[in-house]
């Protein structure tokens, strides 16, 4: 335990921050311009950060993978992010949202970053108003807000569907202001393949140019991974088709501690899977569960005739739909937190309910509110005795206007309008918890090394509430990091740019060279999705929503397996010294094939149920999680000993604000 | 692969920007019509891999039609044959059995061709960093609901901002002109409070790297709206044209 200091303030917590803030270690401007800052990923968080940064004066250097910056996971964020403004006149205010964040957190969160983050969240509204982000309006000019799951107070601010892609935009214009400026330059089309050491702190990284295959070396004084999550380790997932573990993985191979790998969250409203071609899997936003009402029949015999198509779900009477999550959590009904939806979505399903041709989902149904919103528009327009075909089409204008491009999506995927029958939804993985660990500066265990955003493990404990994650990416990109890192560069400024051909440098590109040869040359018979699709299976049926200690064992022989088999047969056509998308999934796709086992490693080691990490052992009898506080309230940070030893130190956790209880929506 | 369609593909295929580039054809067999446009290229590529031949480079990234990466020309349209739809959306329902596909990359000077399909957008960052932001430095910030905003503006600048940058209105032009993307931040900006300090400045700027980057001139045909994913308005160019001609006139 020695080795983990997480550097939280003394104090009480409604000052930790404040008081830290004020008395943090500055940099003066003149050595700012002499400090330099690489900045891999271009989400919010990093796109944020670099922006921030650079006003203040540091050189910054950003790279993504993609085209173009704008292009980051984050713009795919769909309902909304989180402040607590009490805009809304309903009891909101910093302590409420640091106490829903805790407990949807499954108490597996720490104190003092969690109430860091509510502190800073109206900041960030403030910040994203002023550069022109065109949030949701009501008539009298002010900002609207909507509900998420987990919470019982209106404080999500929203784009209508597409709040991600409008909070990205507004960080990306920051981004290239600062481009436009000289004062940022943008490597796009760059994957960062290794961080560079030196005496202990990192001062670089090596990354492959994707168009020229070249390897280059970037120094910095200090390097920030804003390189987002590891869902893509199912195969399957809401997560891009680009996204990957490889900039953390590298830098837990260098040093930096890997916290809570197994907290995964699953995430209730996706669209099913149609077949073995899917490459990936779509989100309906939990805003939808604001109007949208969770079912399935109540009889067997209903849901095997819907499943065969002799029944229609719009010919069921109400008495015959089981509305499962307003029976069991009437308190919060369908806006119960994302892992308790999700299990009890698989519950159902595999009590043998389910609604469609796999009898793998269930109904998301908006009827009865599309309904009640166009009695509500009759009202307004005067409509007296309105017909069920004007109150119909009244409250259909409704919805459009609140998730008219999901509905479109959900249409162009399916097939099917959701305007007319119910959607159909089922689990898929969605975002991870678990990431790079990380002190209340956000560096990670090896000095100068950032993490930030979902790259970290810091905020979300077991389980993230809805509208969280844009939170925290913000969160750390504005209004944190630009303060903490001057913890550490302030006893930087008499470092002197390091010339790249420092012998550090000079072995870890050879490293990177000698990989990517080694790829190329292995020669086999199978292709990289190949592997990347049984690595997925395996960490979906034995690492996901249900975890056993048989299975988890199963799976790390299996992943080894795996890992040996990928490297013996693996092809991997072309040249590495020219644009070549394959050479890209096959690094990626290497490191997920180390990454899996760690997965399960900490799940296994885990023995309590939290969050989404749910043990079937360790269950209630109503099959809720069922914790451990007295032996598992601690965050586990693993160290990578090499050859796929890893050793387990463990960060305590305290509650000393926040009454430590069982989880309860009901 | 449990689908019944046959398609034959016929793909623009080139190695390098130095290349000259040709059309190769290939049939993939049992297409499912579940699967989207992206997905029947996974099969292939897959396809290709076994026969030891090189994939075909595309780009897309979160196949859920936000990211703005995907960009293929499918039978002469720019995204396919659906409105309102880009490429990662397409899906195979949308064609029939034993139809023939020509695949191709945007077409434009300013967006030369990286390898086969895949081409560099580049320009599209170069014209939003001349001056498509407003200039607030983190901290900056009033209180949000301190500038209250019409709904009605509110709503035009989302829908103007609901571009993706995918570059599928340079694309369309019959003259590769980017007029509708450099418009739709010109707009967004412009019909918001927080936007007007630096507007002229704005629209002076953003155009004139539009014109530094060698994307032709608006001729009005409307190709670009026709074919916008996201149902960007060709009165965001009319609105352009206004705030261009107002800042010449006083600068």
């Amino acid at each position: 335990m020695s080795k983990l200091d997480s550097k939280i303030p003394e104090g009480p917590i409604e000052t930790k921050w404040s008081k830290y803030r004020s008395t943090v270690s500055l940099v003066n401007p003149a050595n700012k311009r002499s400090l330099e800052i690489i900045v891999v990923g271009s989400g919010l968080a990093g796109s944020a950060a670099a922006a921030s940064l650079a006003e203040m004066g540091y050189k910054v250097k950003v790279f993504c993978f993609q085209d173009s910056p704008r292009r980051a996971h984050s713009i795919a964020a769909q309902g909304g992010i989180n402040a607590a403004k009490n805009y809304q006149n309903d009891g909101d205010s910093v302590y409420r949202l640091f106490y829903d964040t805790i407990k949807g957190g499954d108490y597996r969160a720490r104190e003092g970053n969690v109430h860091r983050l509510a502190e800073v969240s109206g900041n960030i509204i403030d910040q994203c108003v002023a550069q022109g982000v065109p949030f949701a309006r009501e008539y009298g000019g002010l900002l609207s807000n909507r509900s998420f799951g987990g919470t019982q107070v209106q404080r999500t601010f929203y784009a209508a569907g597409q709040t991600g892609q409008q909070l990205l935009l507004g960080a990306y214009s920051g981004l290239e202001r600062q481009i436009g400026m000289g004062a940022v330059q943008m490597y796009s089309r760059h994957e960062m393949l290794d961080v560079v050491n030196i005496d202990g702190k990192c001062r670089g990284i090596i990354a492959r140019d994707l168009v020229t295959g070249k390897l280059e070396r970037h120094f910095g004084h200090a390097v920030l991974l804003c390189t987002g999550g590891y869902g893509n380790v199912f195969y399957l997932s809401t997560n891009a088709m680009g996204c990957n573990v490889t900039a953390a993985w590298k830098a837990h191979k260098k040093g930096a501690f890997f916290g809570n790998p197994c907290f995964t969250q699953i995430h209730p409203t996706c669209i099913p899977v149609s077949g073995d071609h899917q490459s990936k899997l779509t989100l309906m936003s939990e805003s939808l569960r604001n109007d949208g009402r969770i079912w399935v029949p109540k009889r067997k015999e209903d849901a095997e005739a819907i499943r065969t198509g002799k029944k229609n779900p719009n010919d069921l009477a109400e008495e015959d739909r089981d509305y499962y999550l307003e029976r069991r959590y009437p308190a919060f009904g369908n806006l119960v937190p994302r892992d308790v939806a999700s299990r009890a979505a698989k519950e159902r399903c595999d009590a043998g309910y389910g609604v469609n041709k796999t009898g793998e989902a269930v109904y998301l149904d908006f009827k009865a509110n599309m309904m009640r919103y166009g009695r509500i528009e009759a009202t307004k327009k005067g409509i007296h005795n309105p017909s069920e075909a004007q109150v119909n089409a009244l409250g259909k204008d409704v919805v459009v206007e609140k998730y008219g491009n999901l509905f479109d999506m959900y249409k162009q995927i399916t097939g099917v309008d959701p305007y007319e029958n119910p959607m159909m939804i089922y689990p898929a993985v969605h975002y991870t918890m678990g990431g790079l660990w990380v002190d209340y500066n956000l560096m990670t265990t090896v000095p100068g090394l950032y993490a930030l955003g979902e790259a970290n493990f810091s905020d979300h404990g077991a389980n993230r509430l809805g509208a969280s994650a844009l939170m925290q990416g913000l969160a750390d990109g504005y209004f944190v990091i630009p303060y903490t890192i001057g913890a550490y560069l302030s006893n930087e400024i008499r470092t002197q740019a390091i010339p790249t051909t420092h012998d550090a440098f000079e072995i870890a590109e050879k490293e990177a060279q000698s990989r990517i040869d080694k790829l190329m040359s292995v020669n086999g018979a199978k292709s990289v999705d190949h592997f990347h699709k049984k690595l997925g299976l395996i960490m979906w049926n034995k690492c996901g929503m249900e975890r056993r200690e048989e299975g988890l064992k199963e799976a790390i022989n299996e992943i080894r397996a795996l890992r040996e088999e990928f490297w013996k047969n693996v092809r991997v056509p072309g040249e590495a010294n020219s644009m070549n998308p394959e050479l890209e999934k096959a690094g990626r796709v290497a490191d997920f094939l180390e990454l899996g086992e760690l997965m399960c490693l900490d799940a296994l080691t885990r023995k309590e149920s939290c969050g989404g990490h749910f043990r079937g052992e360790y269950q209630t009898e109503e099959g809720e999680a069922l914790r451990d506080d007295d032996n598992f309230a601690f965050v586990s940070a693993w160290e990578n000993k090499g050859n796929h030893e890893w050793e387990l130190h463990k960060e305590e956790l305290k509650y000393e604000n926040i009454k430590i209880a069982q989880r309860s929506y009901k | 692969m449990s689908g019944n369609m046959n398609i034959t593909l016929k793909v623009w295929r080139q190695k390098n920007n130095d290349d000259r580039g040709k059309f190769e054809t290939y049939s993939v067999p049992n297409v499912s019509e579940d699967m989207s446009f992206l997905e029947m290229f996974d099969v292939l590529n897959e396809q290709l891999i076994v026969e030891g031949k090189d994939p075909v480079a595309f780009d897309h990234d979160c196949r859920e039609g936000i990211c703005g990466m995907c960009s293929m020309f499918i039978n002469g349209r720019p995204h396919g044959p659906l409105n309102g739809v880009t490429t990662c959306q397409l899906h195979m329902r949308s064609f029939k059995n034993n139809d023939t596909i020509v695949v191709e990359p945007w077409r434009a000077k300013a967006f030369p061709v990286i390898k086969d399909l895949v081409v560099d957008r580049d320009s599209f960052d170069r014209i939003i960093a001349a001056g498509g932001y407003i200039s607030v430095n983190t901290g900056n910030a009033q209180d949000a609901n301190s500038l209250p905003v019409s709904k009605i503006n509110a709503d035009e600048a989302f829908a103007a901002a609901a571009c993706i940058g995918c570059g599928a209105c340079v694309a369309a032009c019959k003259n590769a002109s980017a007029m509708l993307f450099t418009s739709a931040k010109i707009s967004q900006l412009a019909l918001l409070p927080q936007g007007a300090p630096e507007r002229q400045q704005r629209a002076l700027n953003m155009v004139a790297q539009m014109d530094a980057e060698g994307f032709g001139s608006c001729t009005n045909t409307g190709a670009c709206e026709a074919e916008c994913p996201k149902g960007i308005s060709l009165s965001n160019i009319a609105r352009m044209n206004r705030e261009f001609l107002g800042a010449s006139l006083t600068a």
